[in-house]
């Protein structure tokens, strides 16, 4: 970010040192905001979740006809569920597809996002026109209703199907935020120095923009999978996706039409998942909004 | 807008001064906000219109062919005889060319006509969309005017007494509520103050009003109606004051520091006065560029919302429409929400050019 001025003349640092840079950065400004910072292990957490979960249970256990909606006990710590399979163990196991399902659609969409806004954003004229309009068109839709009725139509049992369903409806927000960024770099000096010295329109976007932009695109992602698991849960909850495997989704839907609501024996059954979601998406928004103080100073206040 | 086709031209030479003249037209009209803002709307909505009749009509496997197709084979019809009664619940006839069934379908569109619903014949996709949509609109309506009118106030609030407990409280409540799905809420507040608690009766709560109440202008029948309605209500409020918040407390905080409002202090004027006449008016600006997205937002996610508390809109209806395949009654609804959220960005827009000089100066290009 800061450019001084005998670093022009020297050879310009590599891009694994630039992101490196960056992430150092965002790491020590996380860690000065505390709220931040516990979002940023909570996401860690989950990550480790996602990673580990499905090898610390490799199995939900089979259905238990006599072991229907248990109470909480030392072998069951969330008690069972509506065919007696322990809950705690599909809480630890149901992480990982929703997890893998929104960073995939966040990849995407992000993808989408800045390839398009950083490129309409420095070439300008009728192509920025163009996608603008698209952009602005695609953003009054109503993501939700768009979703529900387009998996009435495409059955969506592939993860990567769900993803790019996810990312279809994502991007918009993301091109908006990236292009404003990159047409406010895009006057920066290091930026005119290089089109003074004619490095083409990829070096410039790929290597001297973009790079500066790691703190943000990882805002720009963690705001996309944060809509991507919003989007998801609703159809695992609407029964509008496949109900097979373990996920939170499926653990909502079944807990809510199987009745858990109305056992008091049950309730661990339904809030683990309620719980888990929240705290997955709490500690992406909290990590983000505090990246965003650091690396947007006009949000930052005295 | 502009249409050349119309004009009859007699020479070369009036053809290229006609053309010229609506091009320079097309430019003066382009470069007016509200035109240009209404031209957007009207794209949108012809687009979504597209979207939906290429679903309906041209993916592999689309609800028409599958209608005519179970016709056909399990009750014996012609295949004349199938599309016929295609065309009876869809908007156009599959028997016409491809081309001329998009043009009656945008024709019926353009006319209300939203075609019948299969599972229950005889009843239009209008009718079902006139019984259903008013509770949705009155239920996110209120619900998103009381979290606007509340997260205004309480931003004004944590703005003026920042650093406080107050302002800590309100800031970590608002961003949590920002945070977490609405419809995890709506299912925390069945659970806990519905059937744990039994504060309401989640059961009798069912519907937009009660069975044995007529509909009227009556106070009983709006009490009963607010009734029904105060849980989606609920929800909508707690998951979008949260963004209200935050927005008005920042807006303040930036306004709070202009030079106007020092020089009001300077001139020694009511604190009442300045909070509302030049802190509070000027701080409100930036928020109705959001008003937009938020009822997008909230007519959207009472999809999710009505099905929870099974209060009966429009997104209730639209989810029984997609589990029965009612693919009329499903396009019908999504055009008529894709209509209202349109309509409701256009006049937040145009209210906000009103509002803010500034756009309309600029032509709106900075957004």
């Amino acid at each position: 970010m800061t450019t001084q001025p005998e670093l022009l003349a020297m050879k310009p640092p590599s891009l694994g040192h630039r992101l490196a840079r960056s992430f150092r950065l965002g790491l020590s400004v996380l860690w000065q905001n505390k709220v931040g910072f516990l979002g940023f292990l909570g996401v860690l957490f989950f990550i480790a979740l996602a990673i580990f979960g499905p090898l610390i249970a490799p199995s939900s256990g089979e259905p238990n006809m006599a072991q229907i909606y248990q109470p909480p006990s030392w072998s069951h710590p969330l008690g069972t569920d509506y065919e007696g399979r322990d809950v705690l163990t599909q809480v630890v196991r149901g992480g990982r597809p929703i997890i893998l399902v929104g960073a995939l659609a966040a990849i995407l969409s992000t993808l989408i996002a800045i390839t398009l806004g950083a490129l309409v954003a420095y070439v300008e004229g009728v192509l920025d026109s163009i996608v603008m309009l698209i952009t602005d068109v695609v953003l009054t839709i109503p993501q939700l209703p768009l979703l529900v009725v387009l998996a009435a139509f495409v059955r969506l049992n592939r993860p990567w199907l769900l993803a790019l369903i996810l990312a279809l409806l994502n991007w918009p927000t993301l091109l908006r935020a990236v292009r404003a960024q990159v047409l406010s770099l895009k006057a920066r000096e290091y930026v005119e120095a290089a089109r003074a010295l004619d490095l083409g329109l990829f070096h410039i976007l790929f290597r001297e923009i973009l790079p500066n932009m790691a703190s943000y695109i990882l805002m720009s992602f963690t705001i996309g999978m944060t809509g991507a698991i919003y989007g998801q849960v609703v159809l695992y909850f609407l029964g509008l996706a496949p109900l097979a495997g373990d996920n939170w989704g499926i653990m909502l839907n079944l807990a809510w039409t199987r009745g858990a609501i109305f056992y008091r024996d049950s309730m661990p059954y339904i809030l683990a998942p309620v719980i888990a979601i929240s705290l997955l998406q709490l500690s992406m928004v909290t990590m983000t909004r505090s990246l965003e103080q650091v690396f947007n100073p006009r949000l930052r206040e005295g | 807008m502009a249409r050349p086709a119309t004009v009859e031209p007699t020479s070369a030479h009036s053809v290229a001064s006609t053309a010229a003249t609506l091009g320079r037209l097309a430019l003066i009209l382009w470069r007016s906000y509200i035109v240009r803002r209404l031209l957007k709307a009207a794209l949108t909505i012809y687009l979504v219109s597209t979207l939906t009749f290429f679903l309906i009509r041209l993916m592999p496997g689309n609800p028409v062919d599958v209608y005519i197709n179970t016709l056909i084979s399990q009750y014996g019809f012609s295949y004349q005889d199938a599309a016929n009664q295609a065309a009876a619940l869809f908007a156009f006839n599959p028997n016409e060319p491809l081309l001329a069934q998009y043009r009656d379908y945008l024709q019926a569109l353009a006319h209300g006509d939203f075609g019948k619903s299969i599972t229950s014949p005889g009843t239009t996709v209008t009718s079902i969309i006139a019984t259903y949509l008013p509770w949705t609109l009155f239920s996110t309506g209120l619900g998103l005017l009381l979290s606007f009118a509340l997260g205004v106030l309480l931003g004004m609030l944590t703005a003026y007494r920042r650093e406080r407990p107050i302002d800590h409280l309100l800031t970590a409540l608002g961003s949590f509520f920002q945070s977490v799905p609405n419809y995890l809420v709506a299912i925390v507040i069945v659970v806990f103050f519905g059937v744990r608690l039994g504060w309401f009766s989640i059961a009798e709560m069912r519907g937009a009003y009660s069975p044995g109440v007529q509909p009227s202008l009556s106070v009983t029948f709006i009490k009963d109606a607010l009734y029904h309605a105060s849980l989606p209500i609920a929800t909508y409020v707690l998951t979008t004051i949260g963004s209200w918040l935050l927005l008005m407390k920042s807006s303040t905080i930036a306004t709070l520091g202009e030079d106007f409002v020092t020089v009001a202090r300077a001139r020694g004027l009511k604190d009442g006065r300045i909070m509302s006449a030049y802190v509070g008016r000027n701080a409100i600006l930036p928020l109705f560029t959001q008003a937009a997205i938020a009822a997008g937002f909230v007519v959207g996610g009472a999809v999710v919302i009505e099905q929870i508390f099974q209060y009966q809109g429009i997104g209730y209806i639209l989810l029984q429409a997609i589990n029965q395949r009612d693919y009329p009654i499903m396009q019908g609804i999504f055009l008529i929400i894709t209509f209202a959220v349109v309509l409701a960005n256009v006049l937040a827009d145009l209210l906000y050019s009103r509002l803010d000089p500034r756009i309309r100066a600029m032509g709106g290009s900075q957004r």
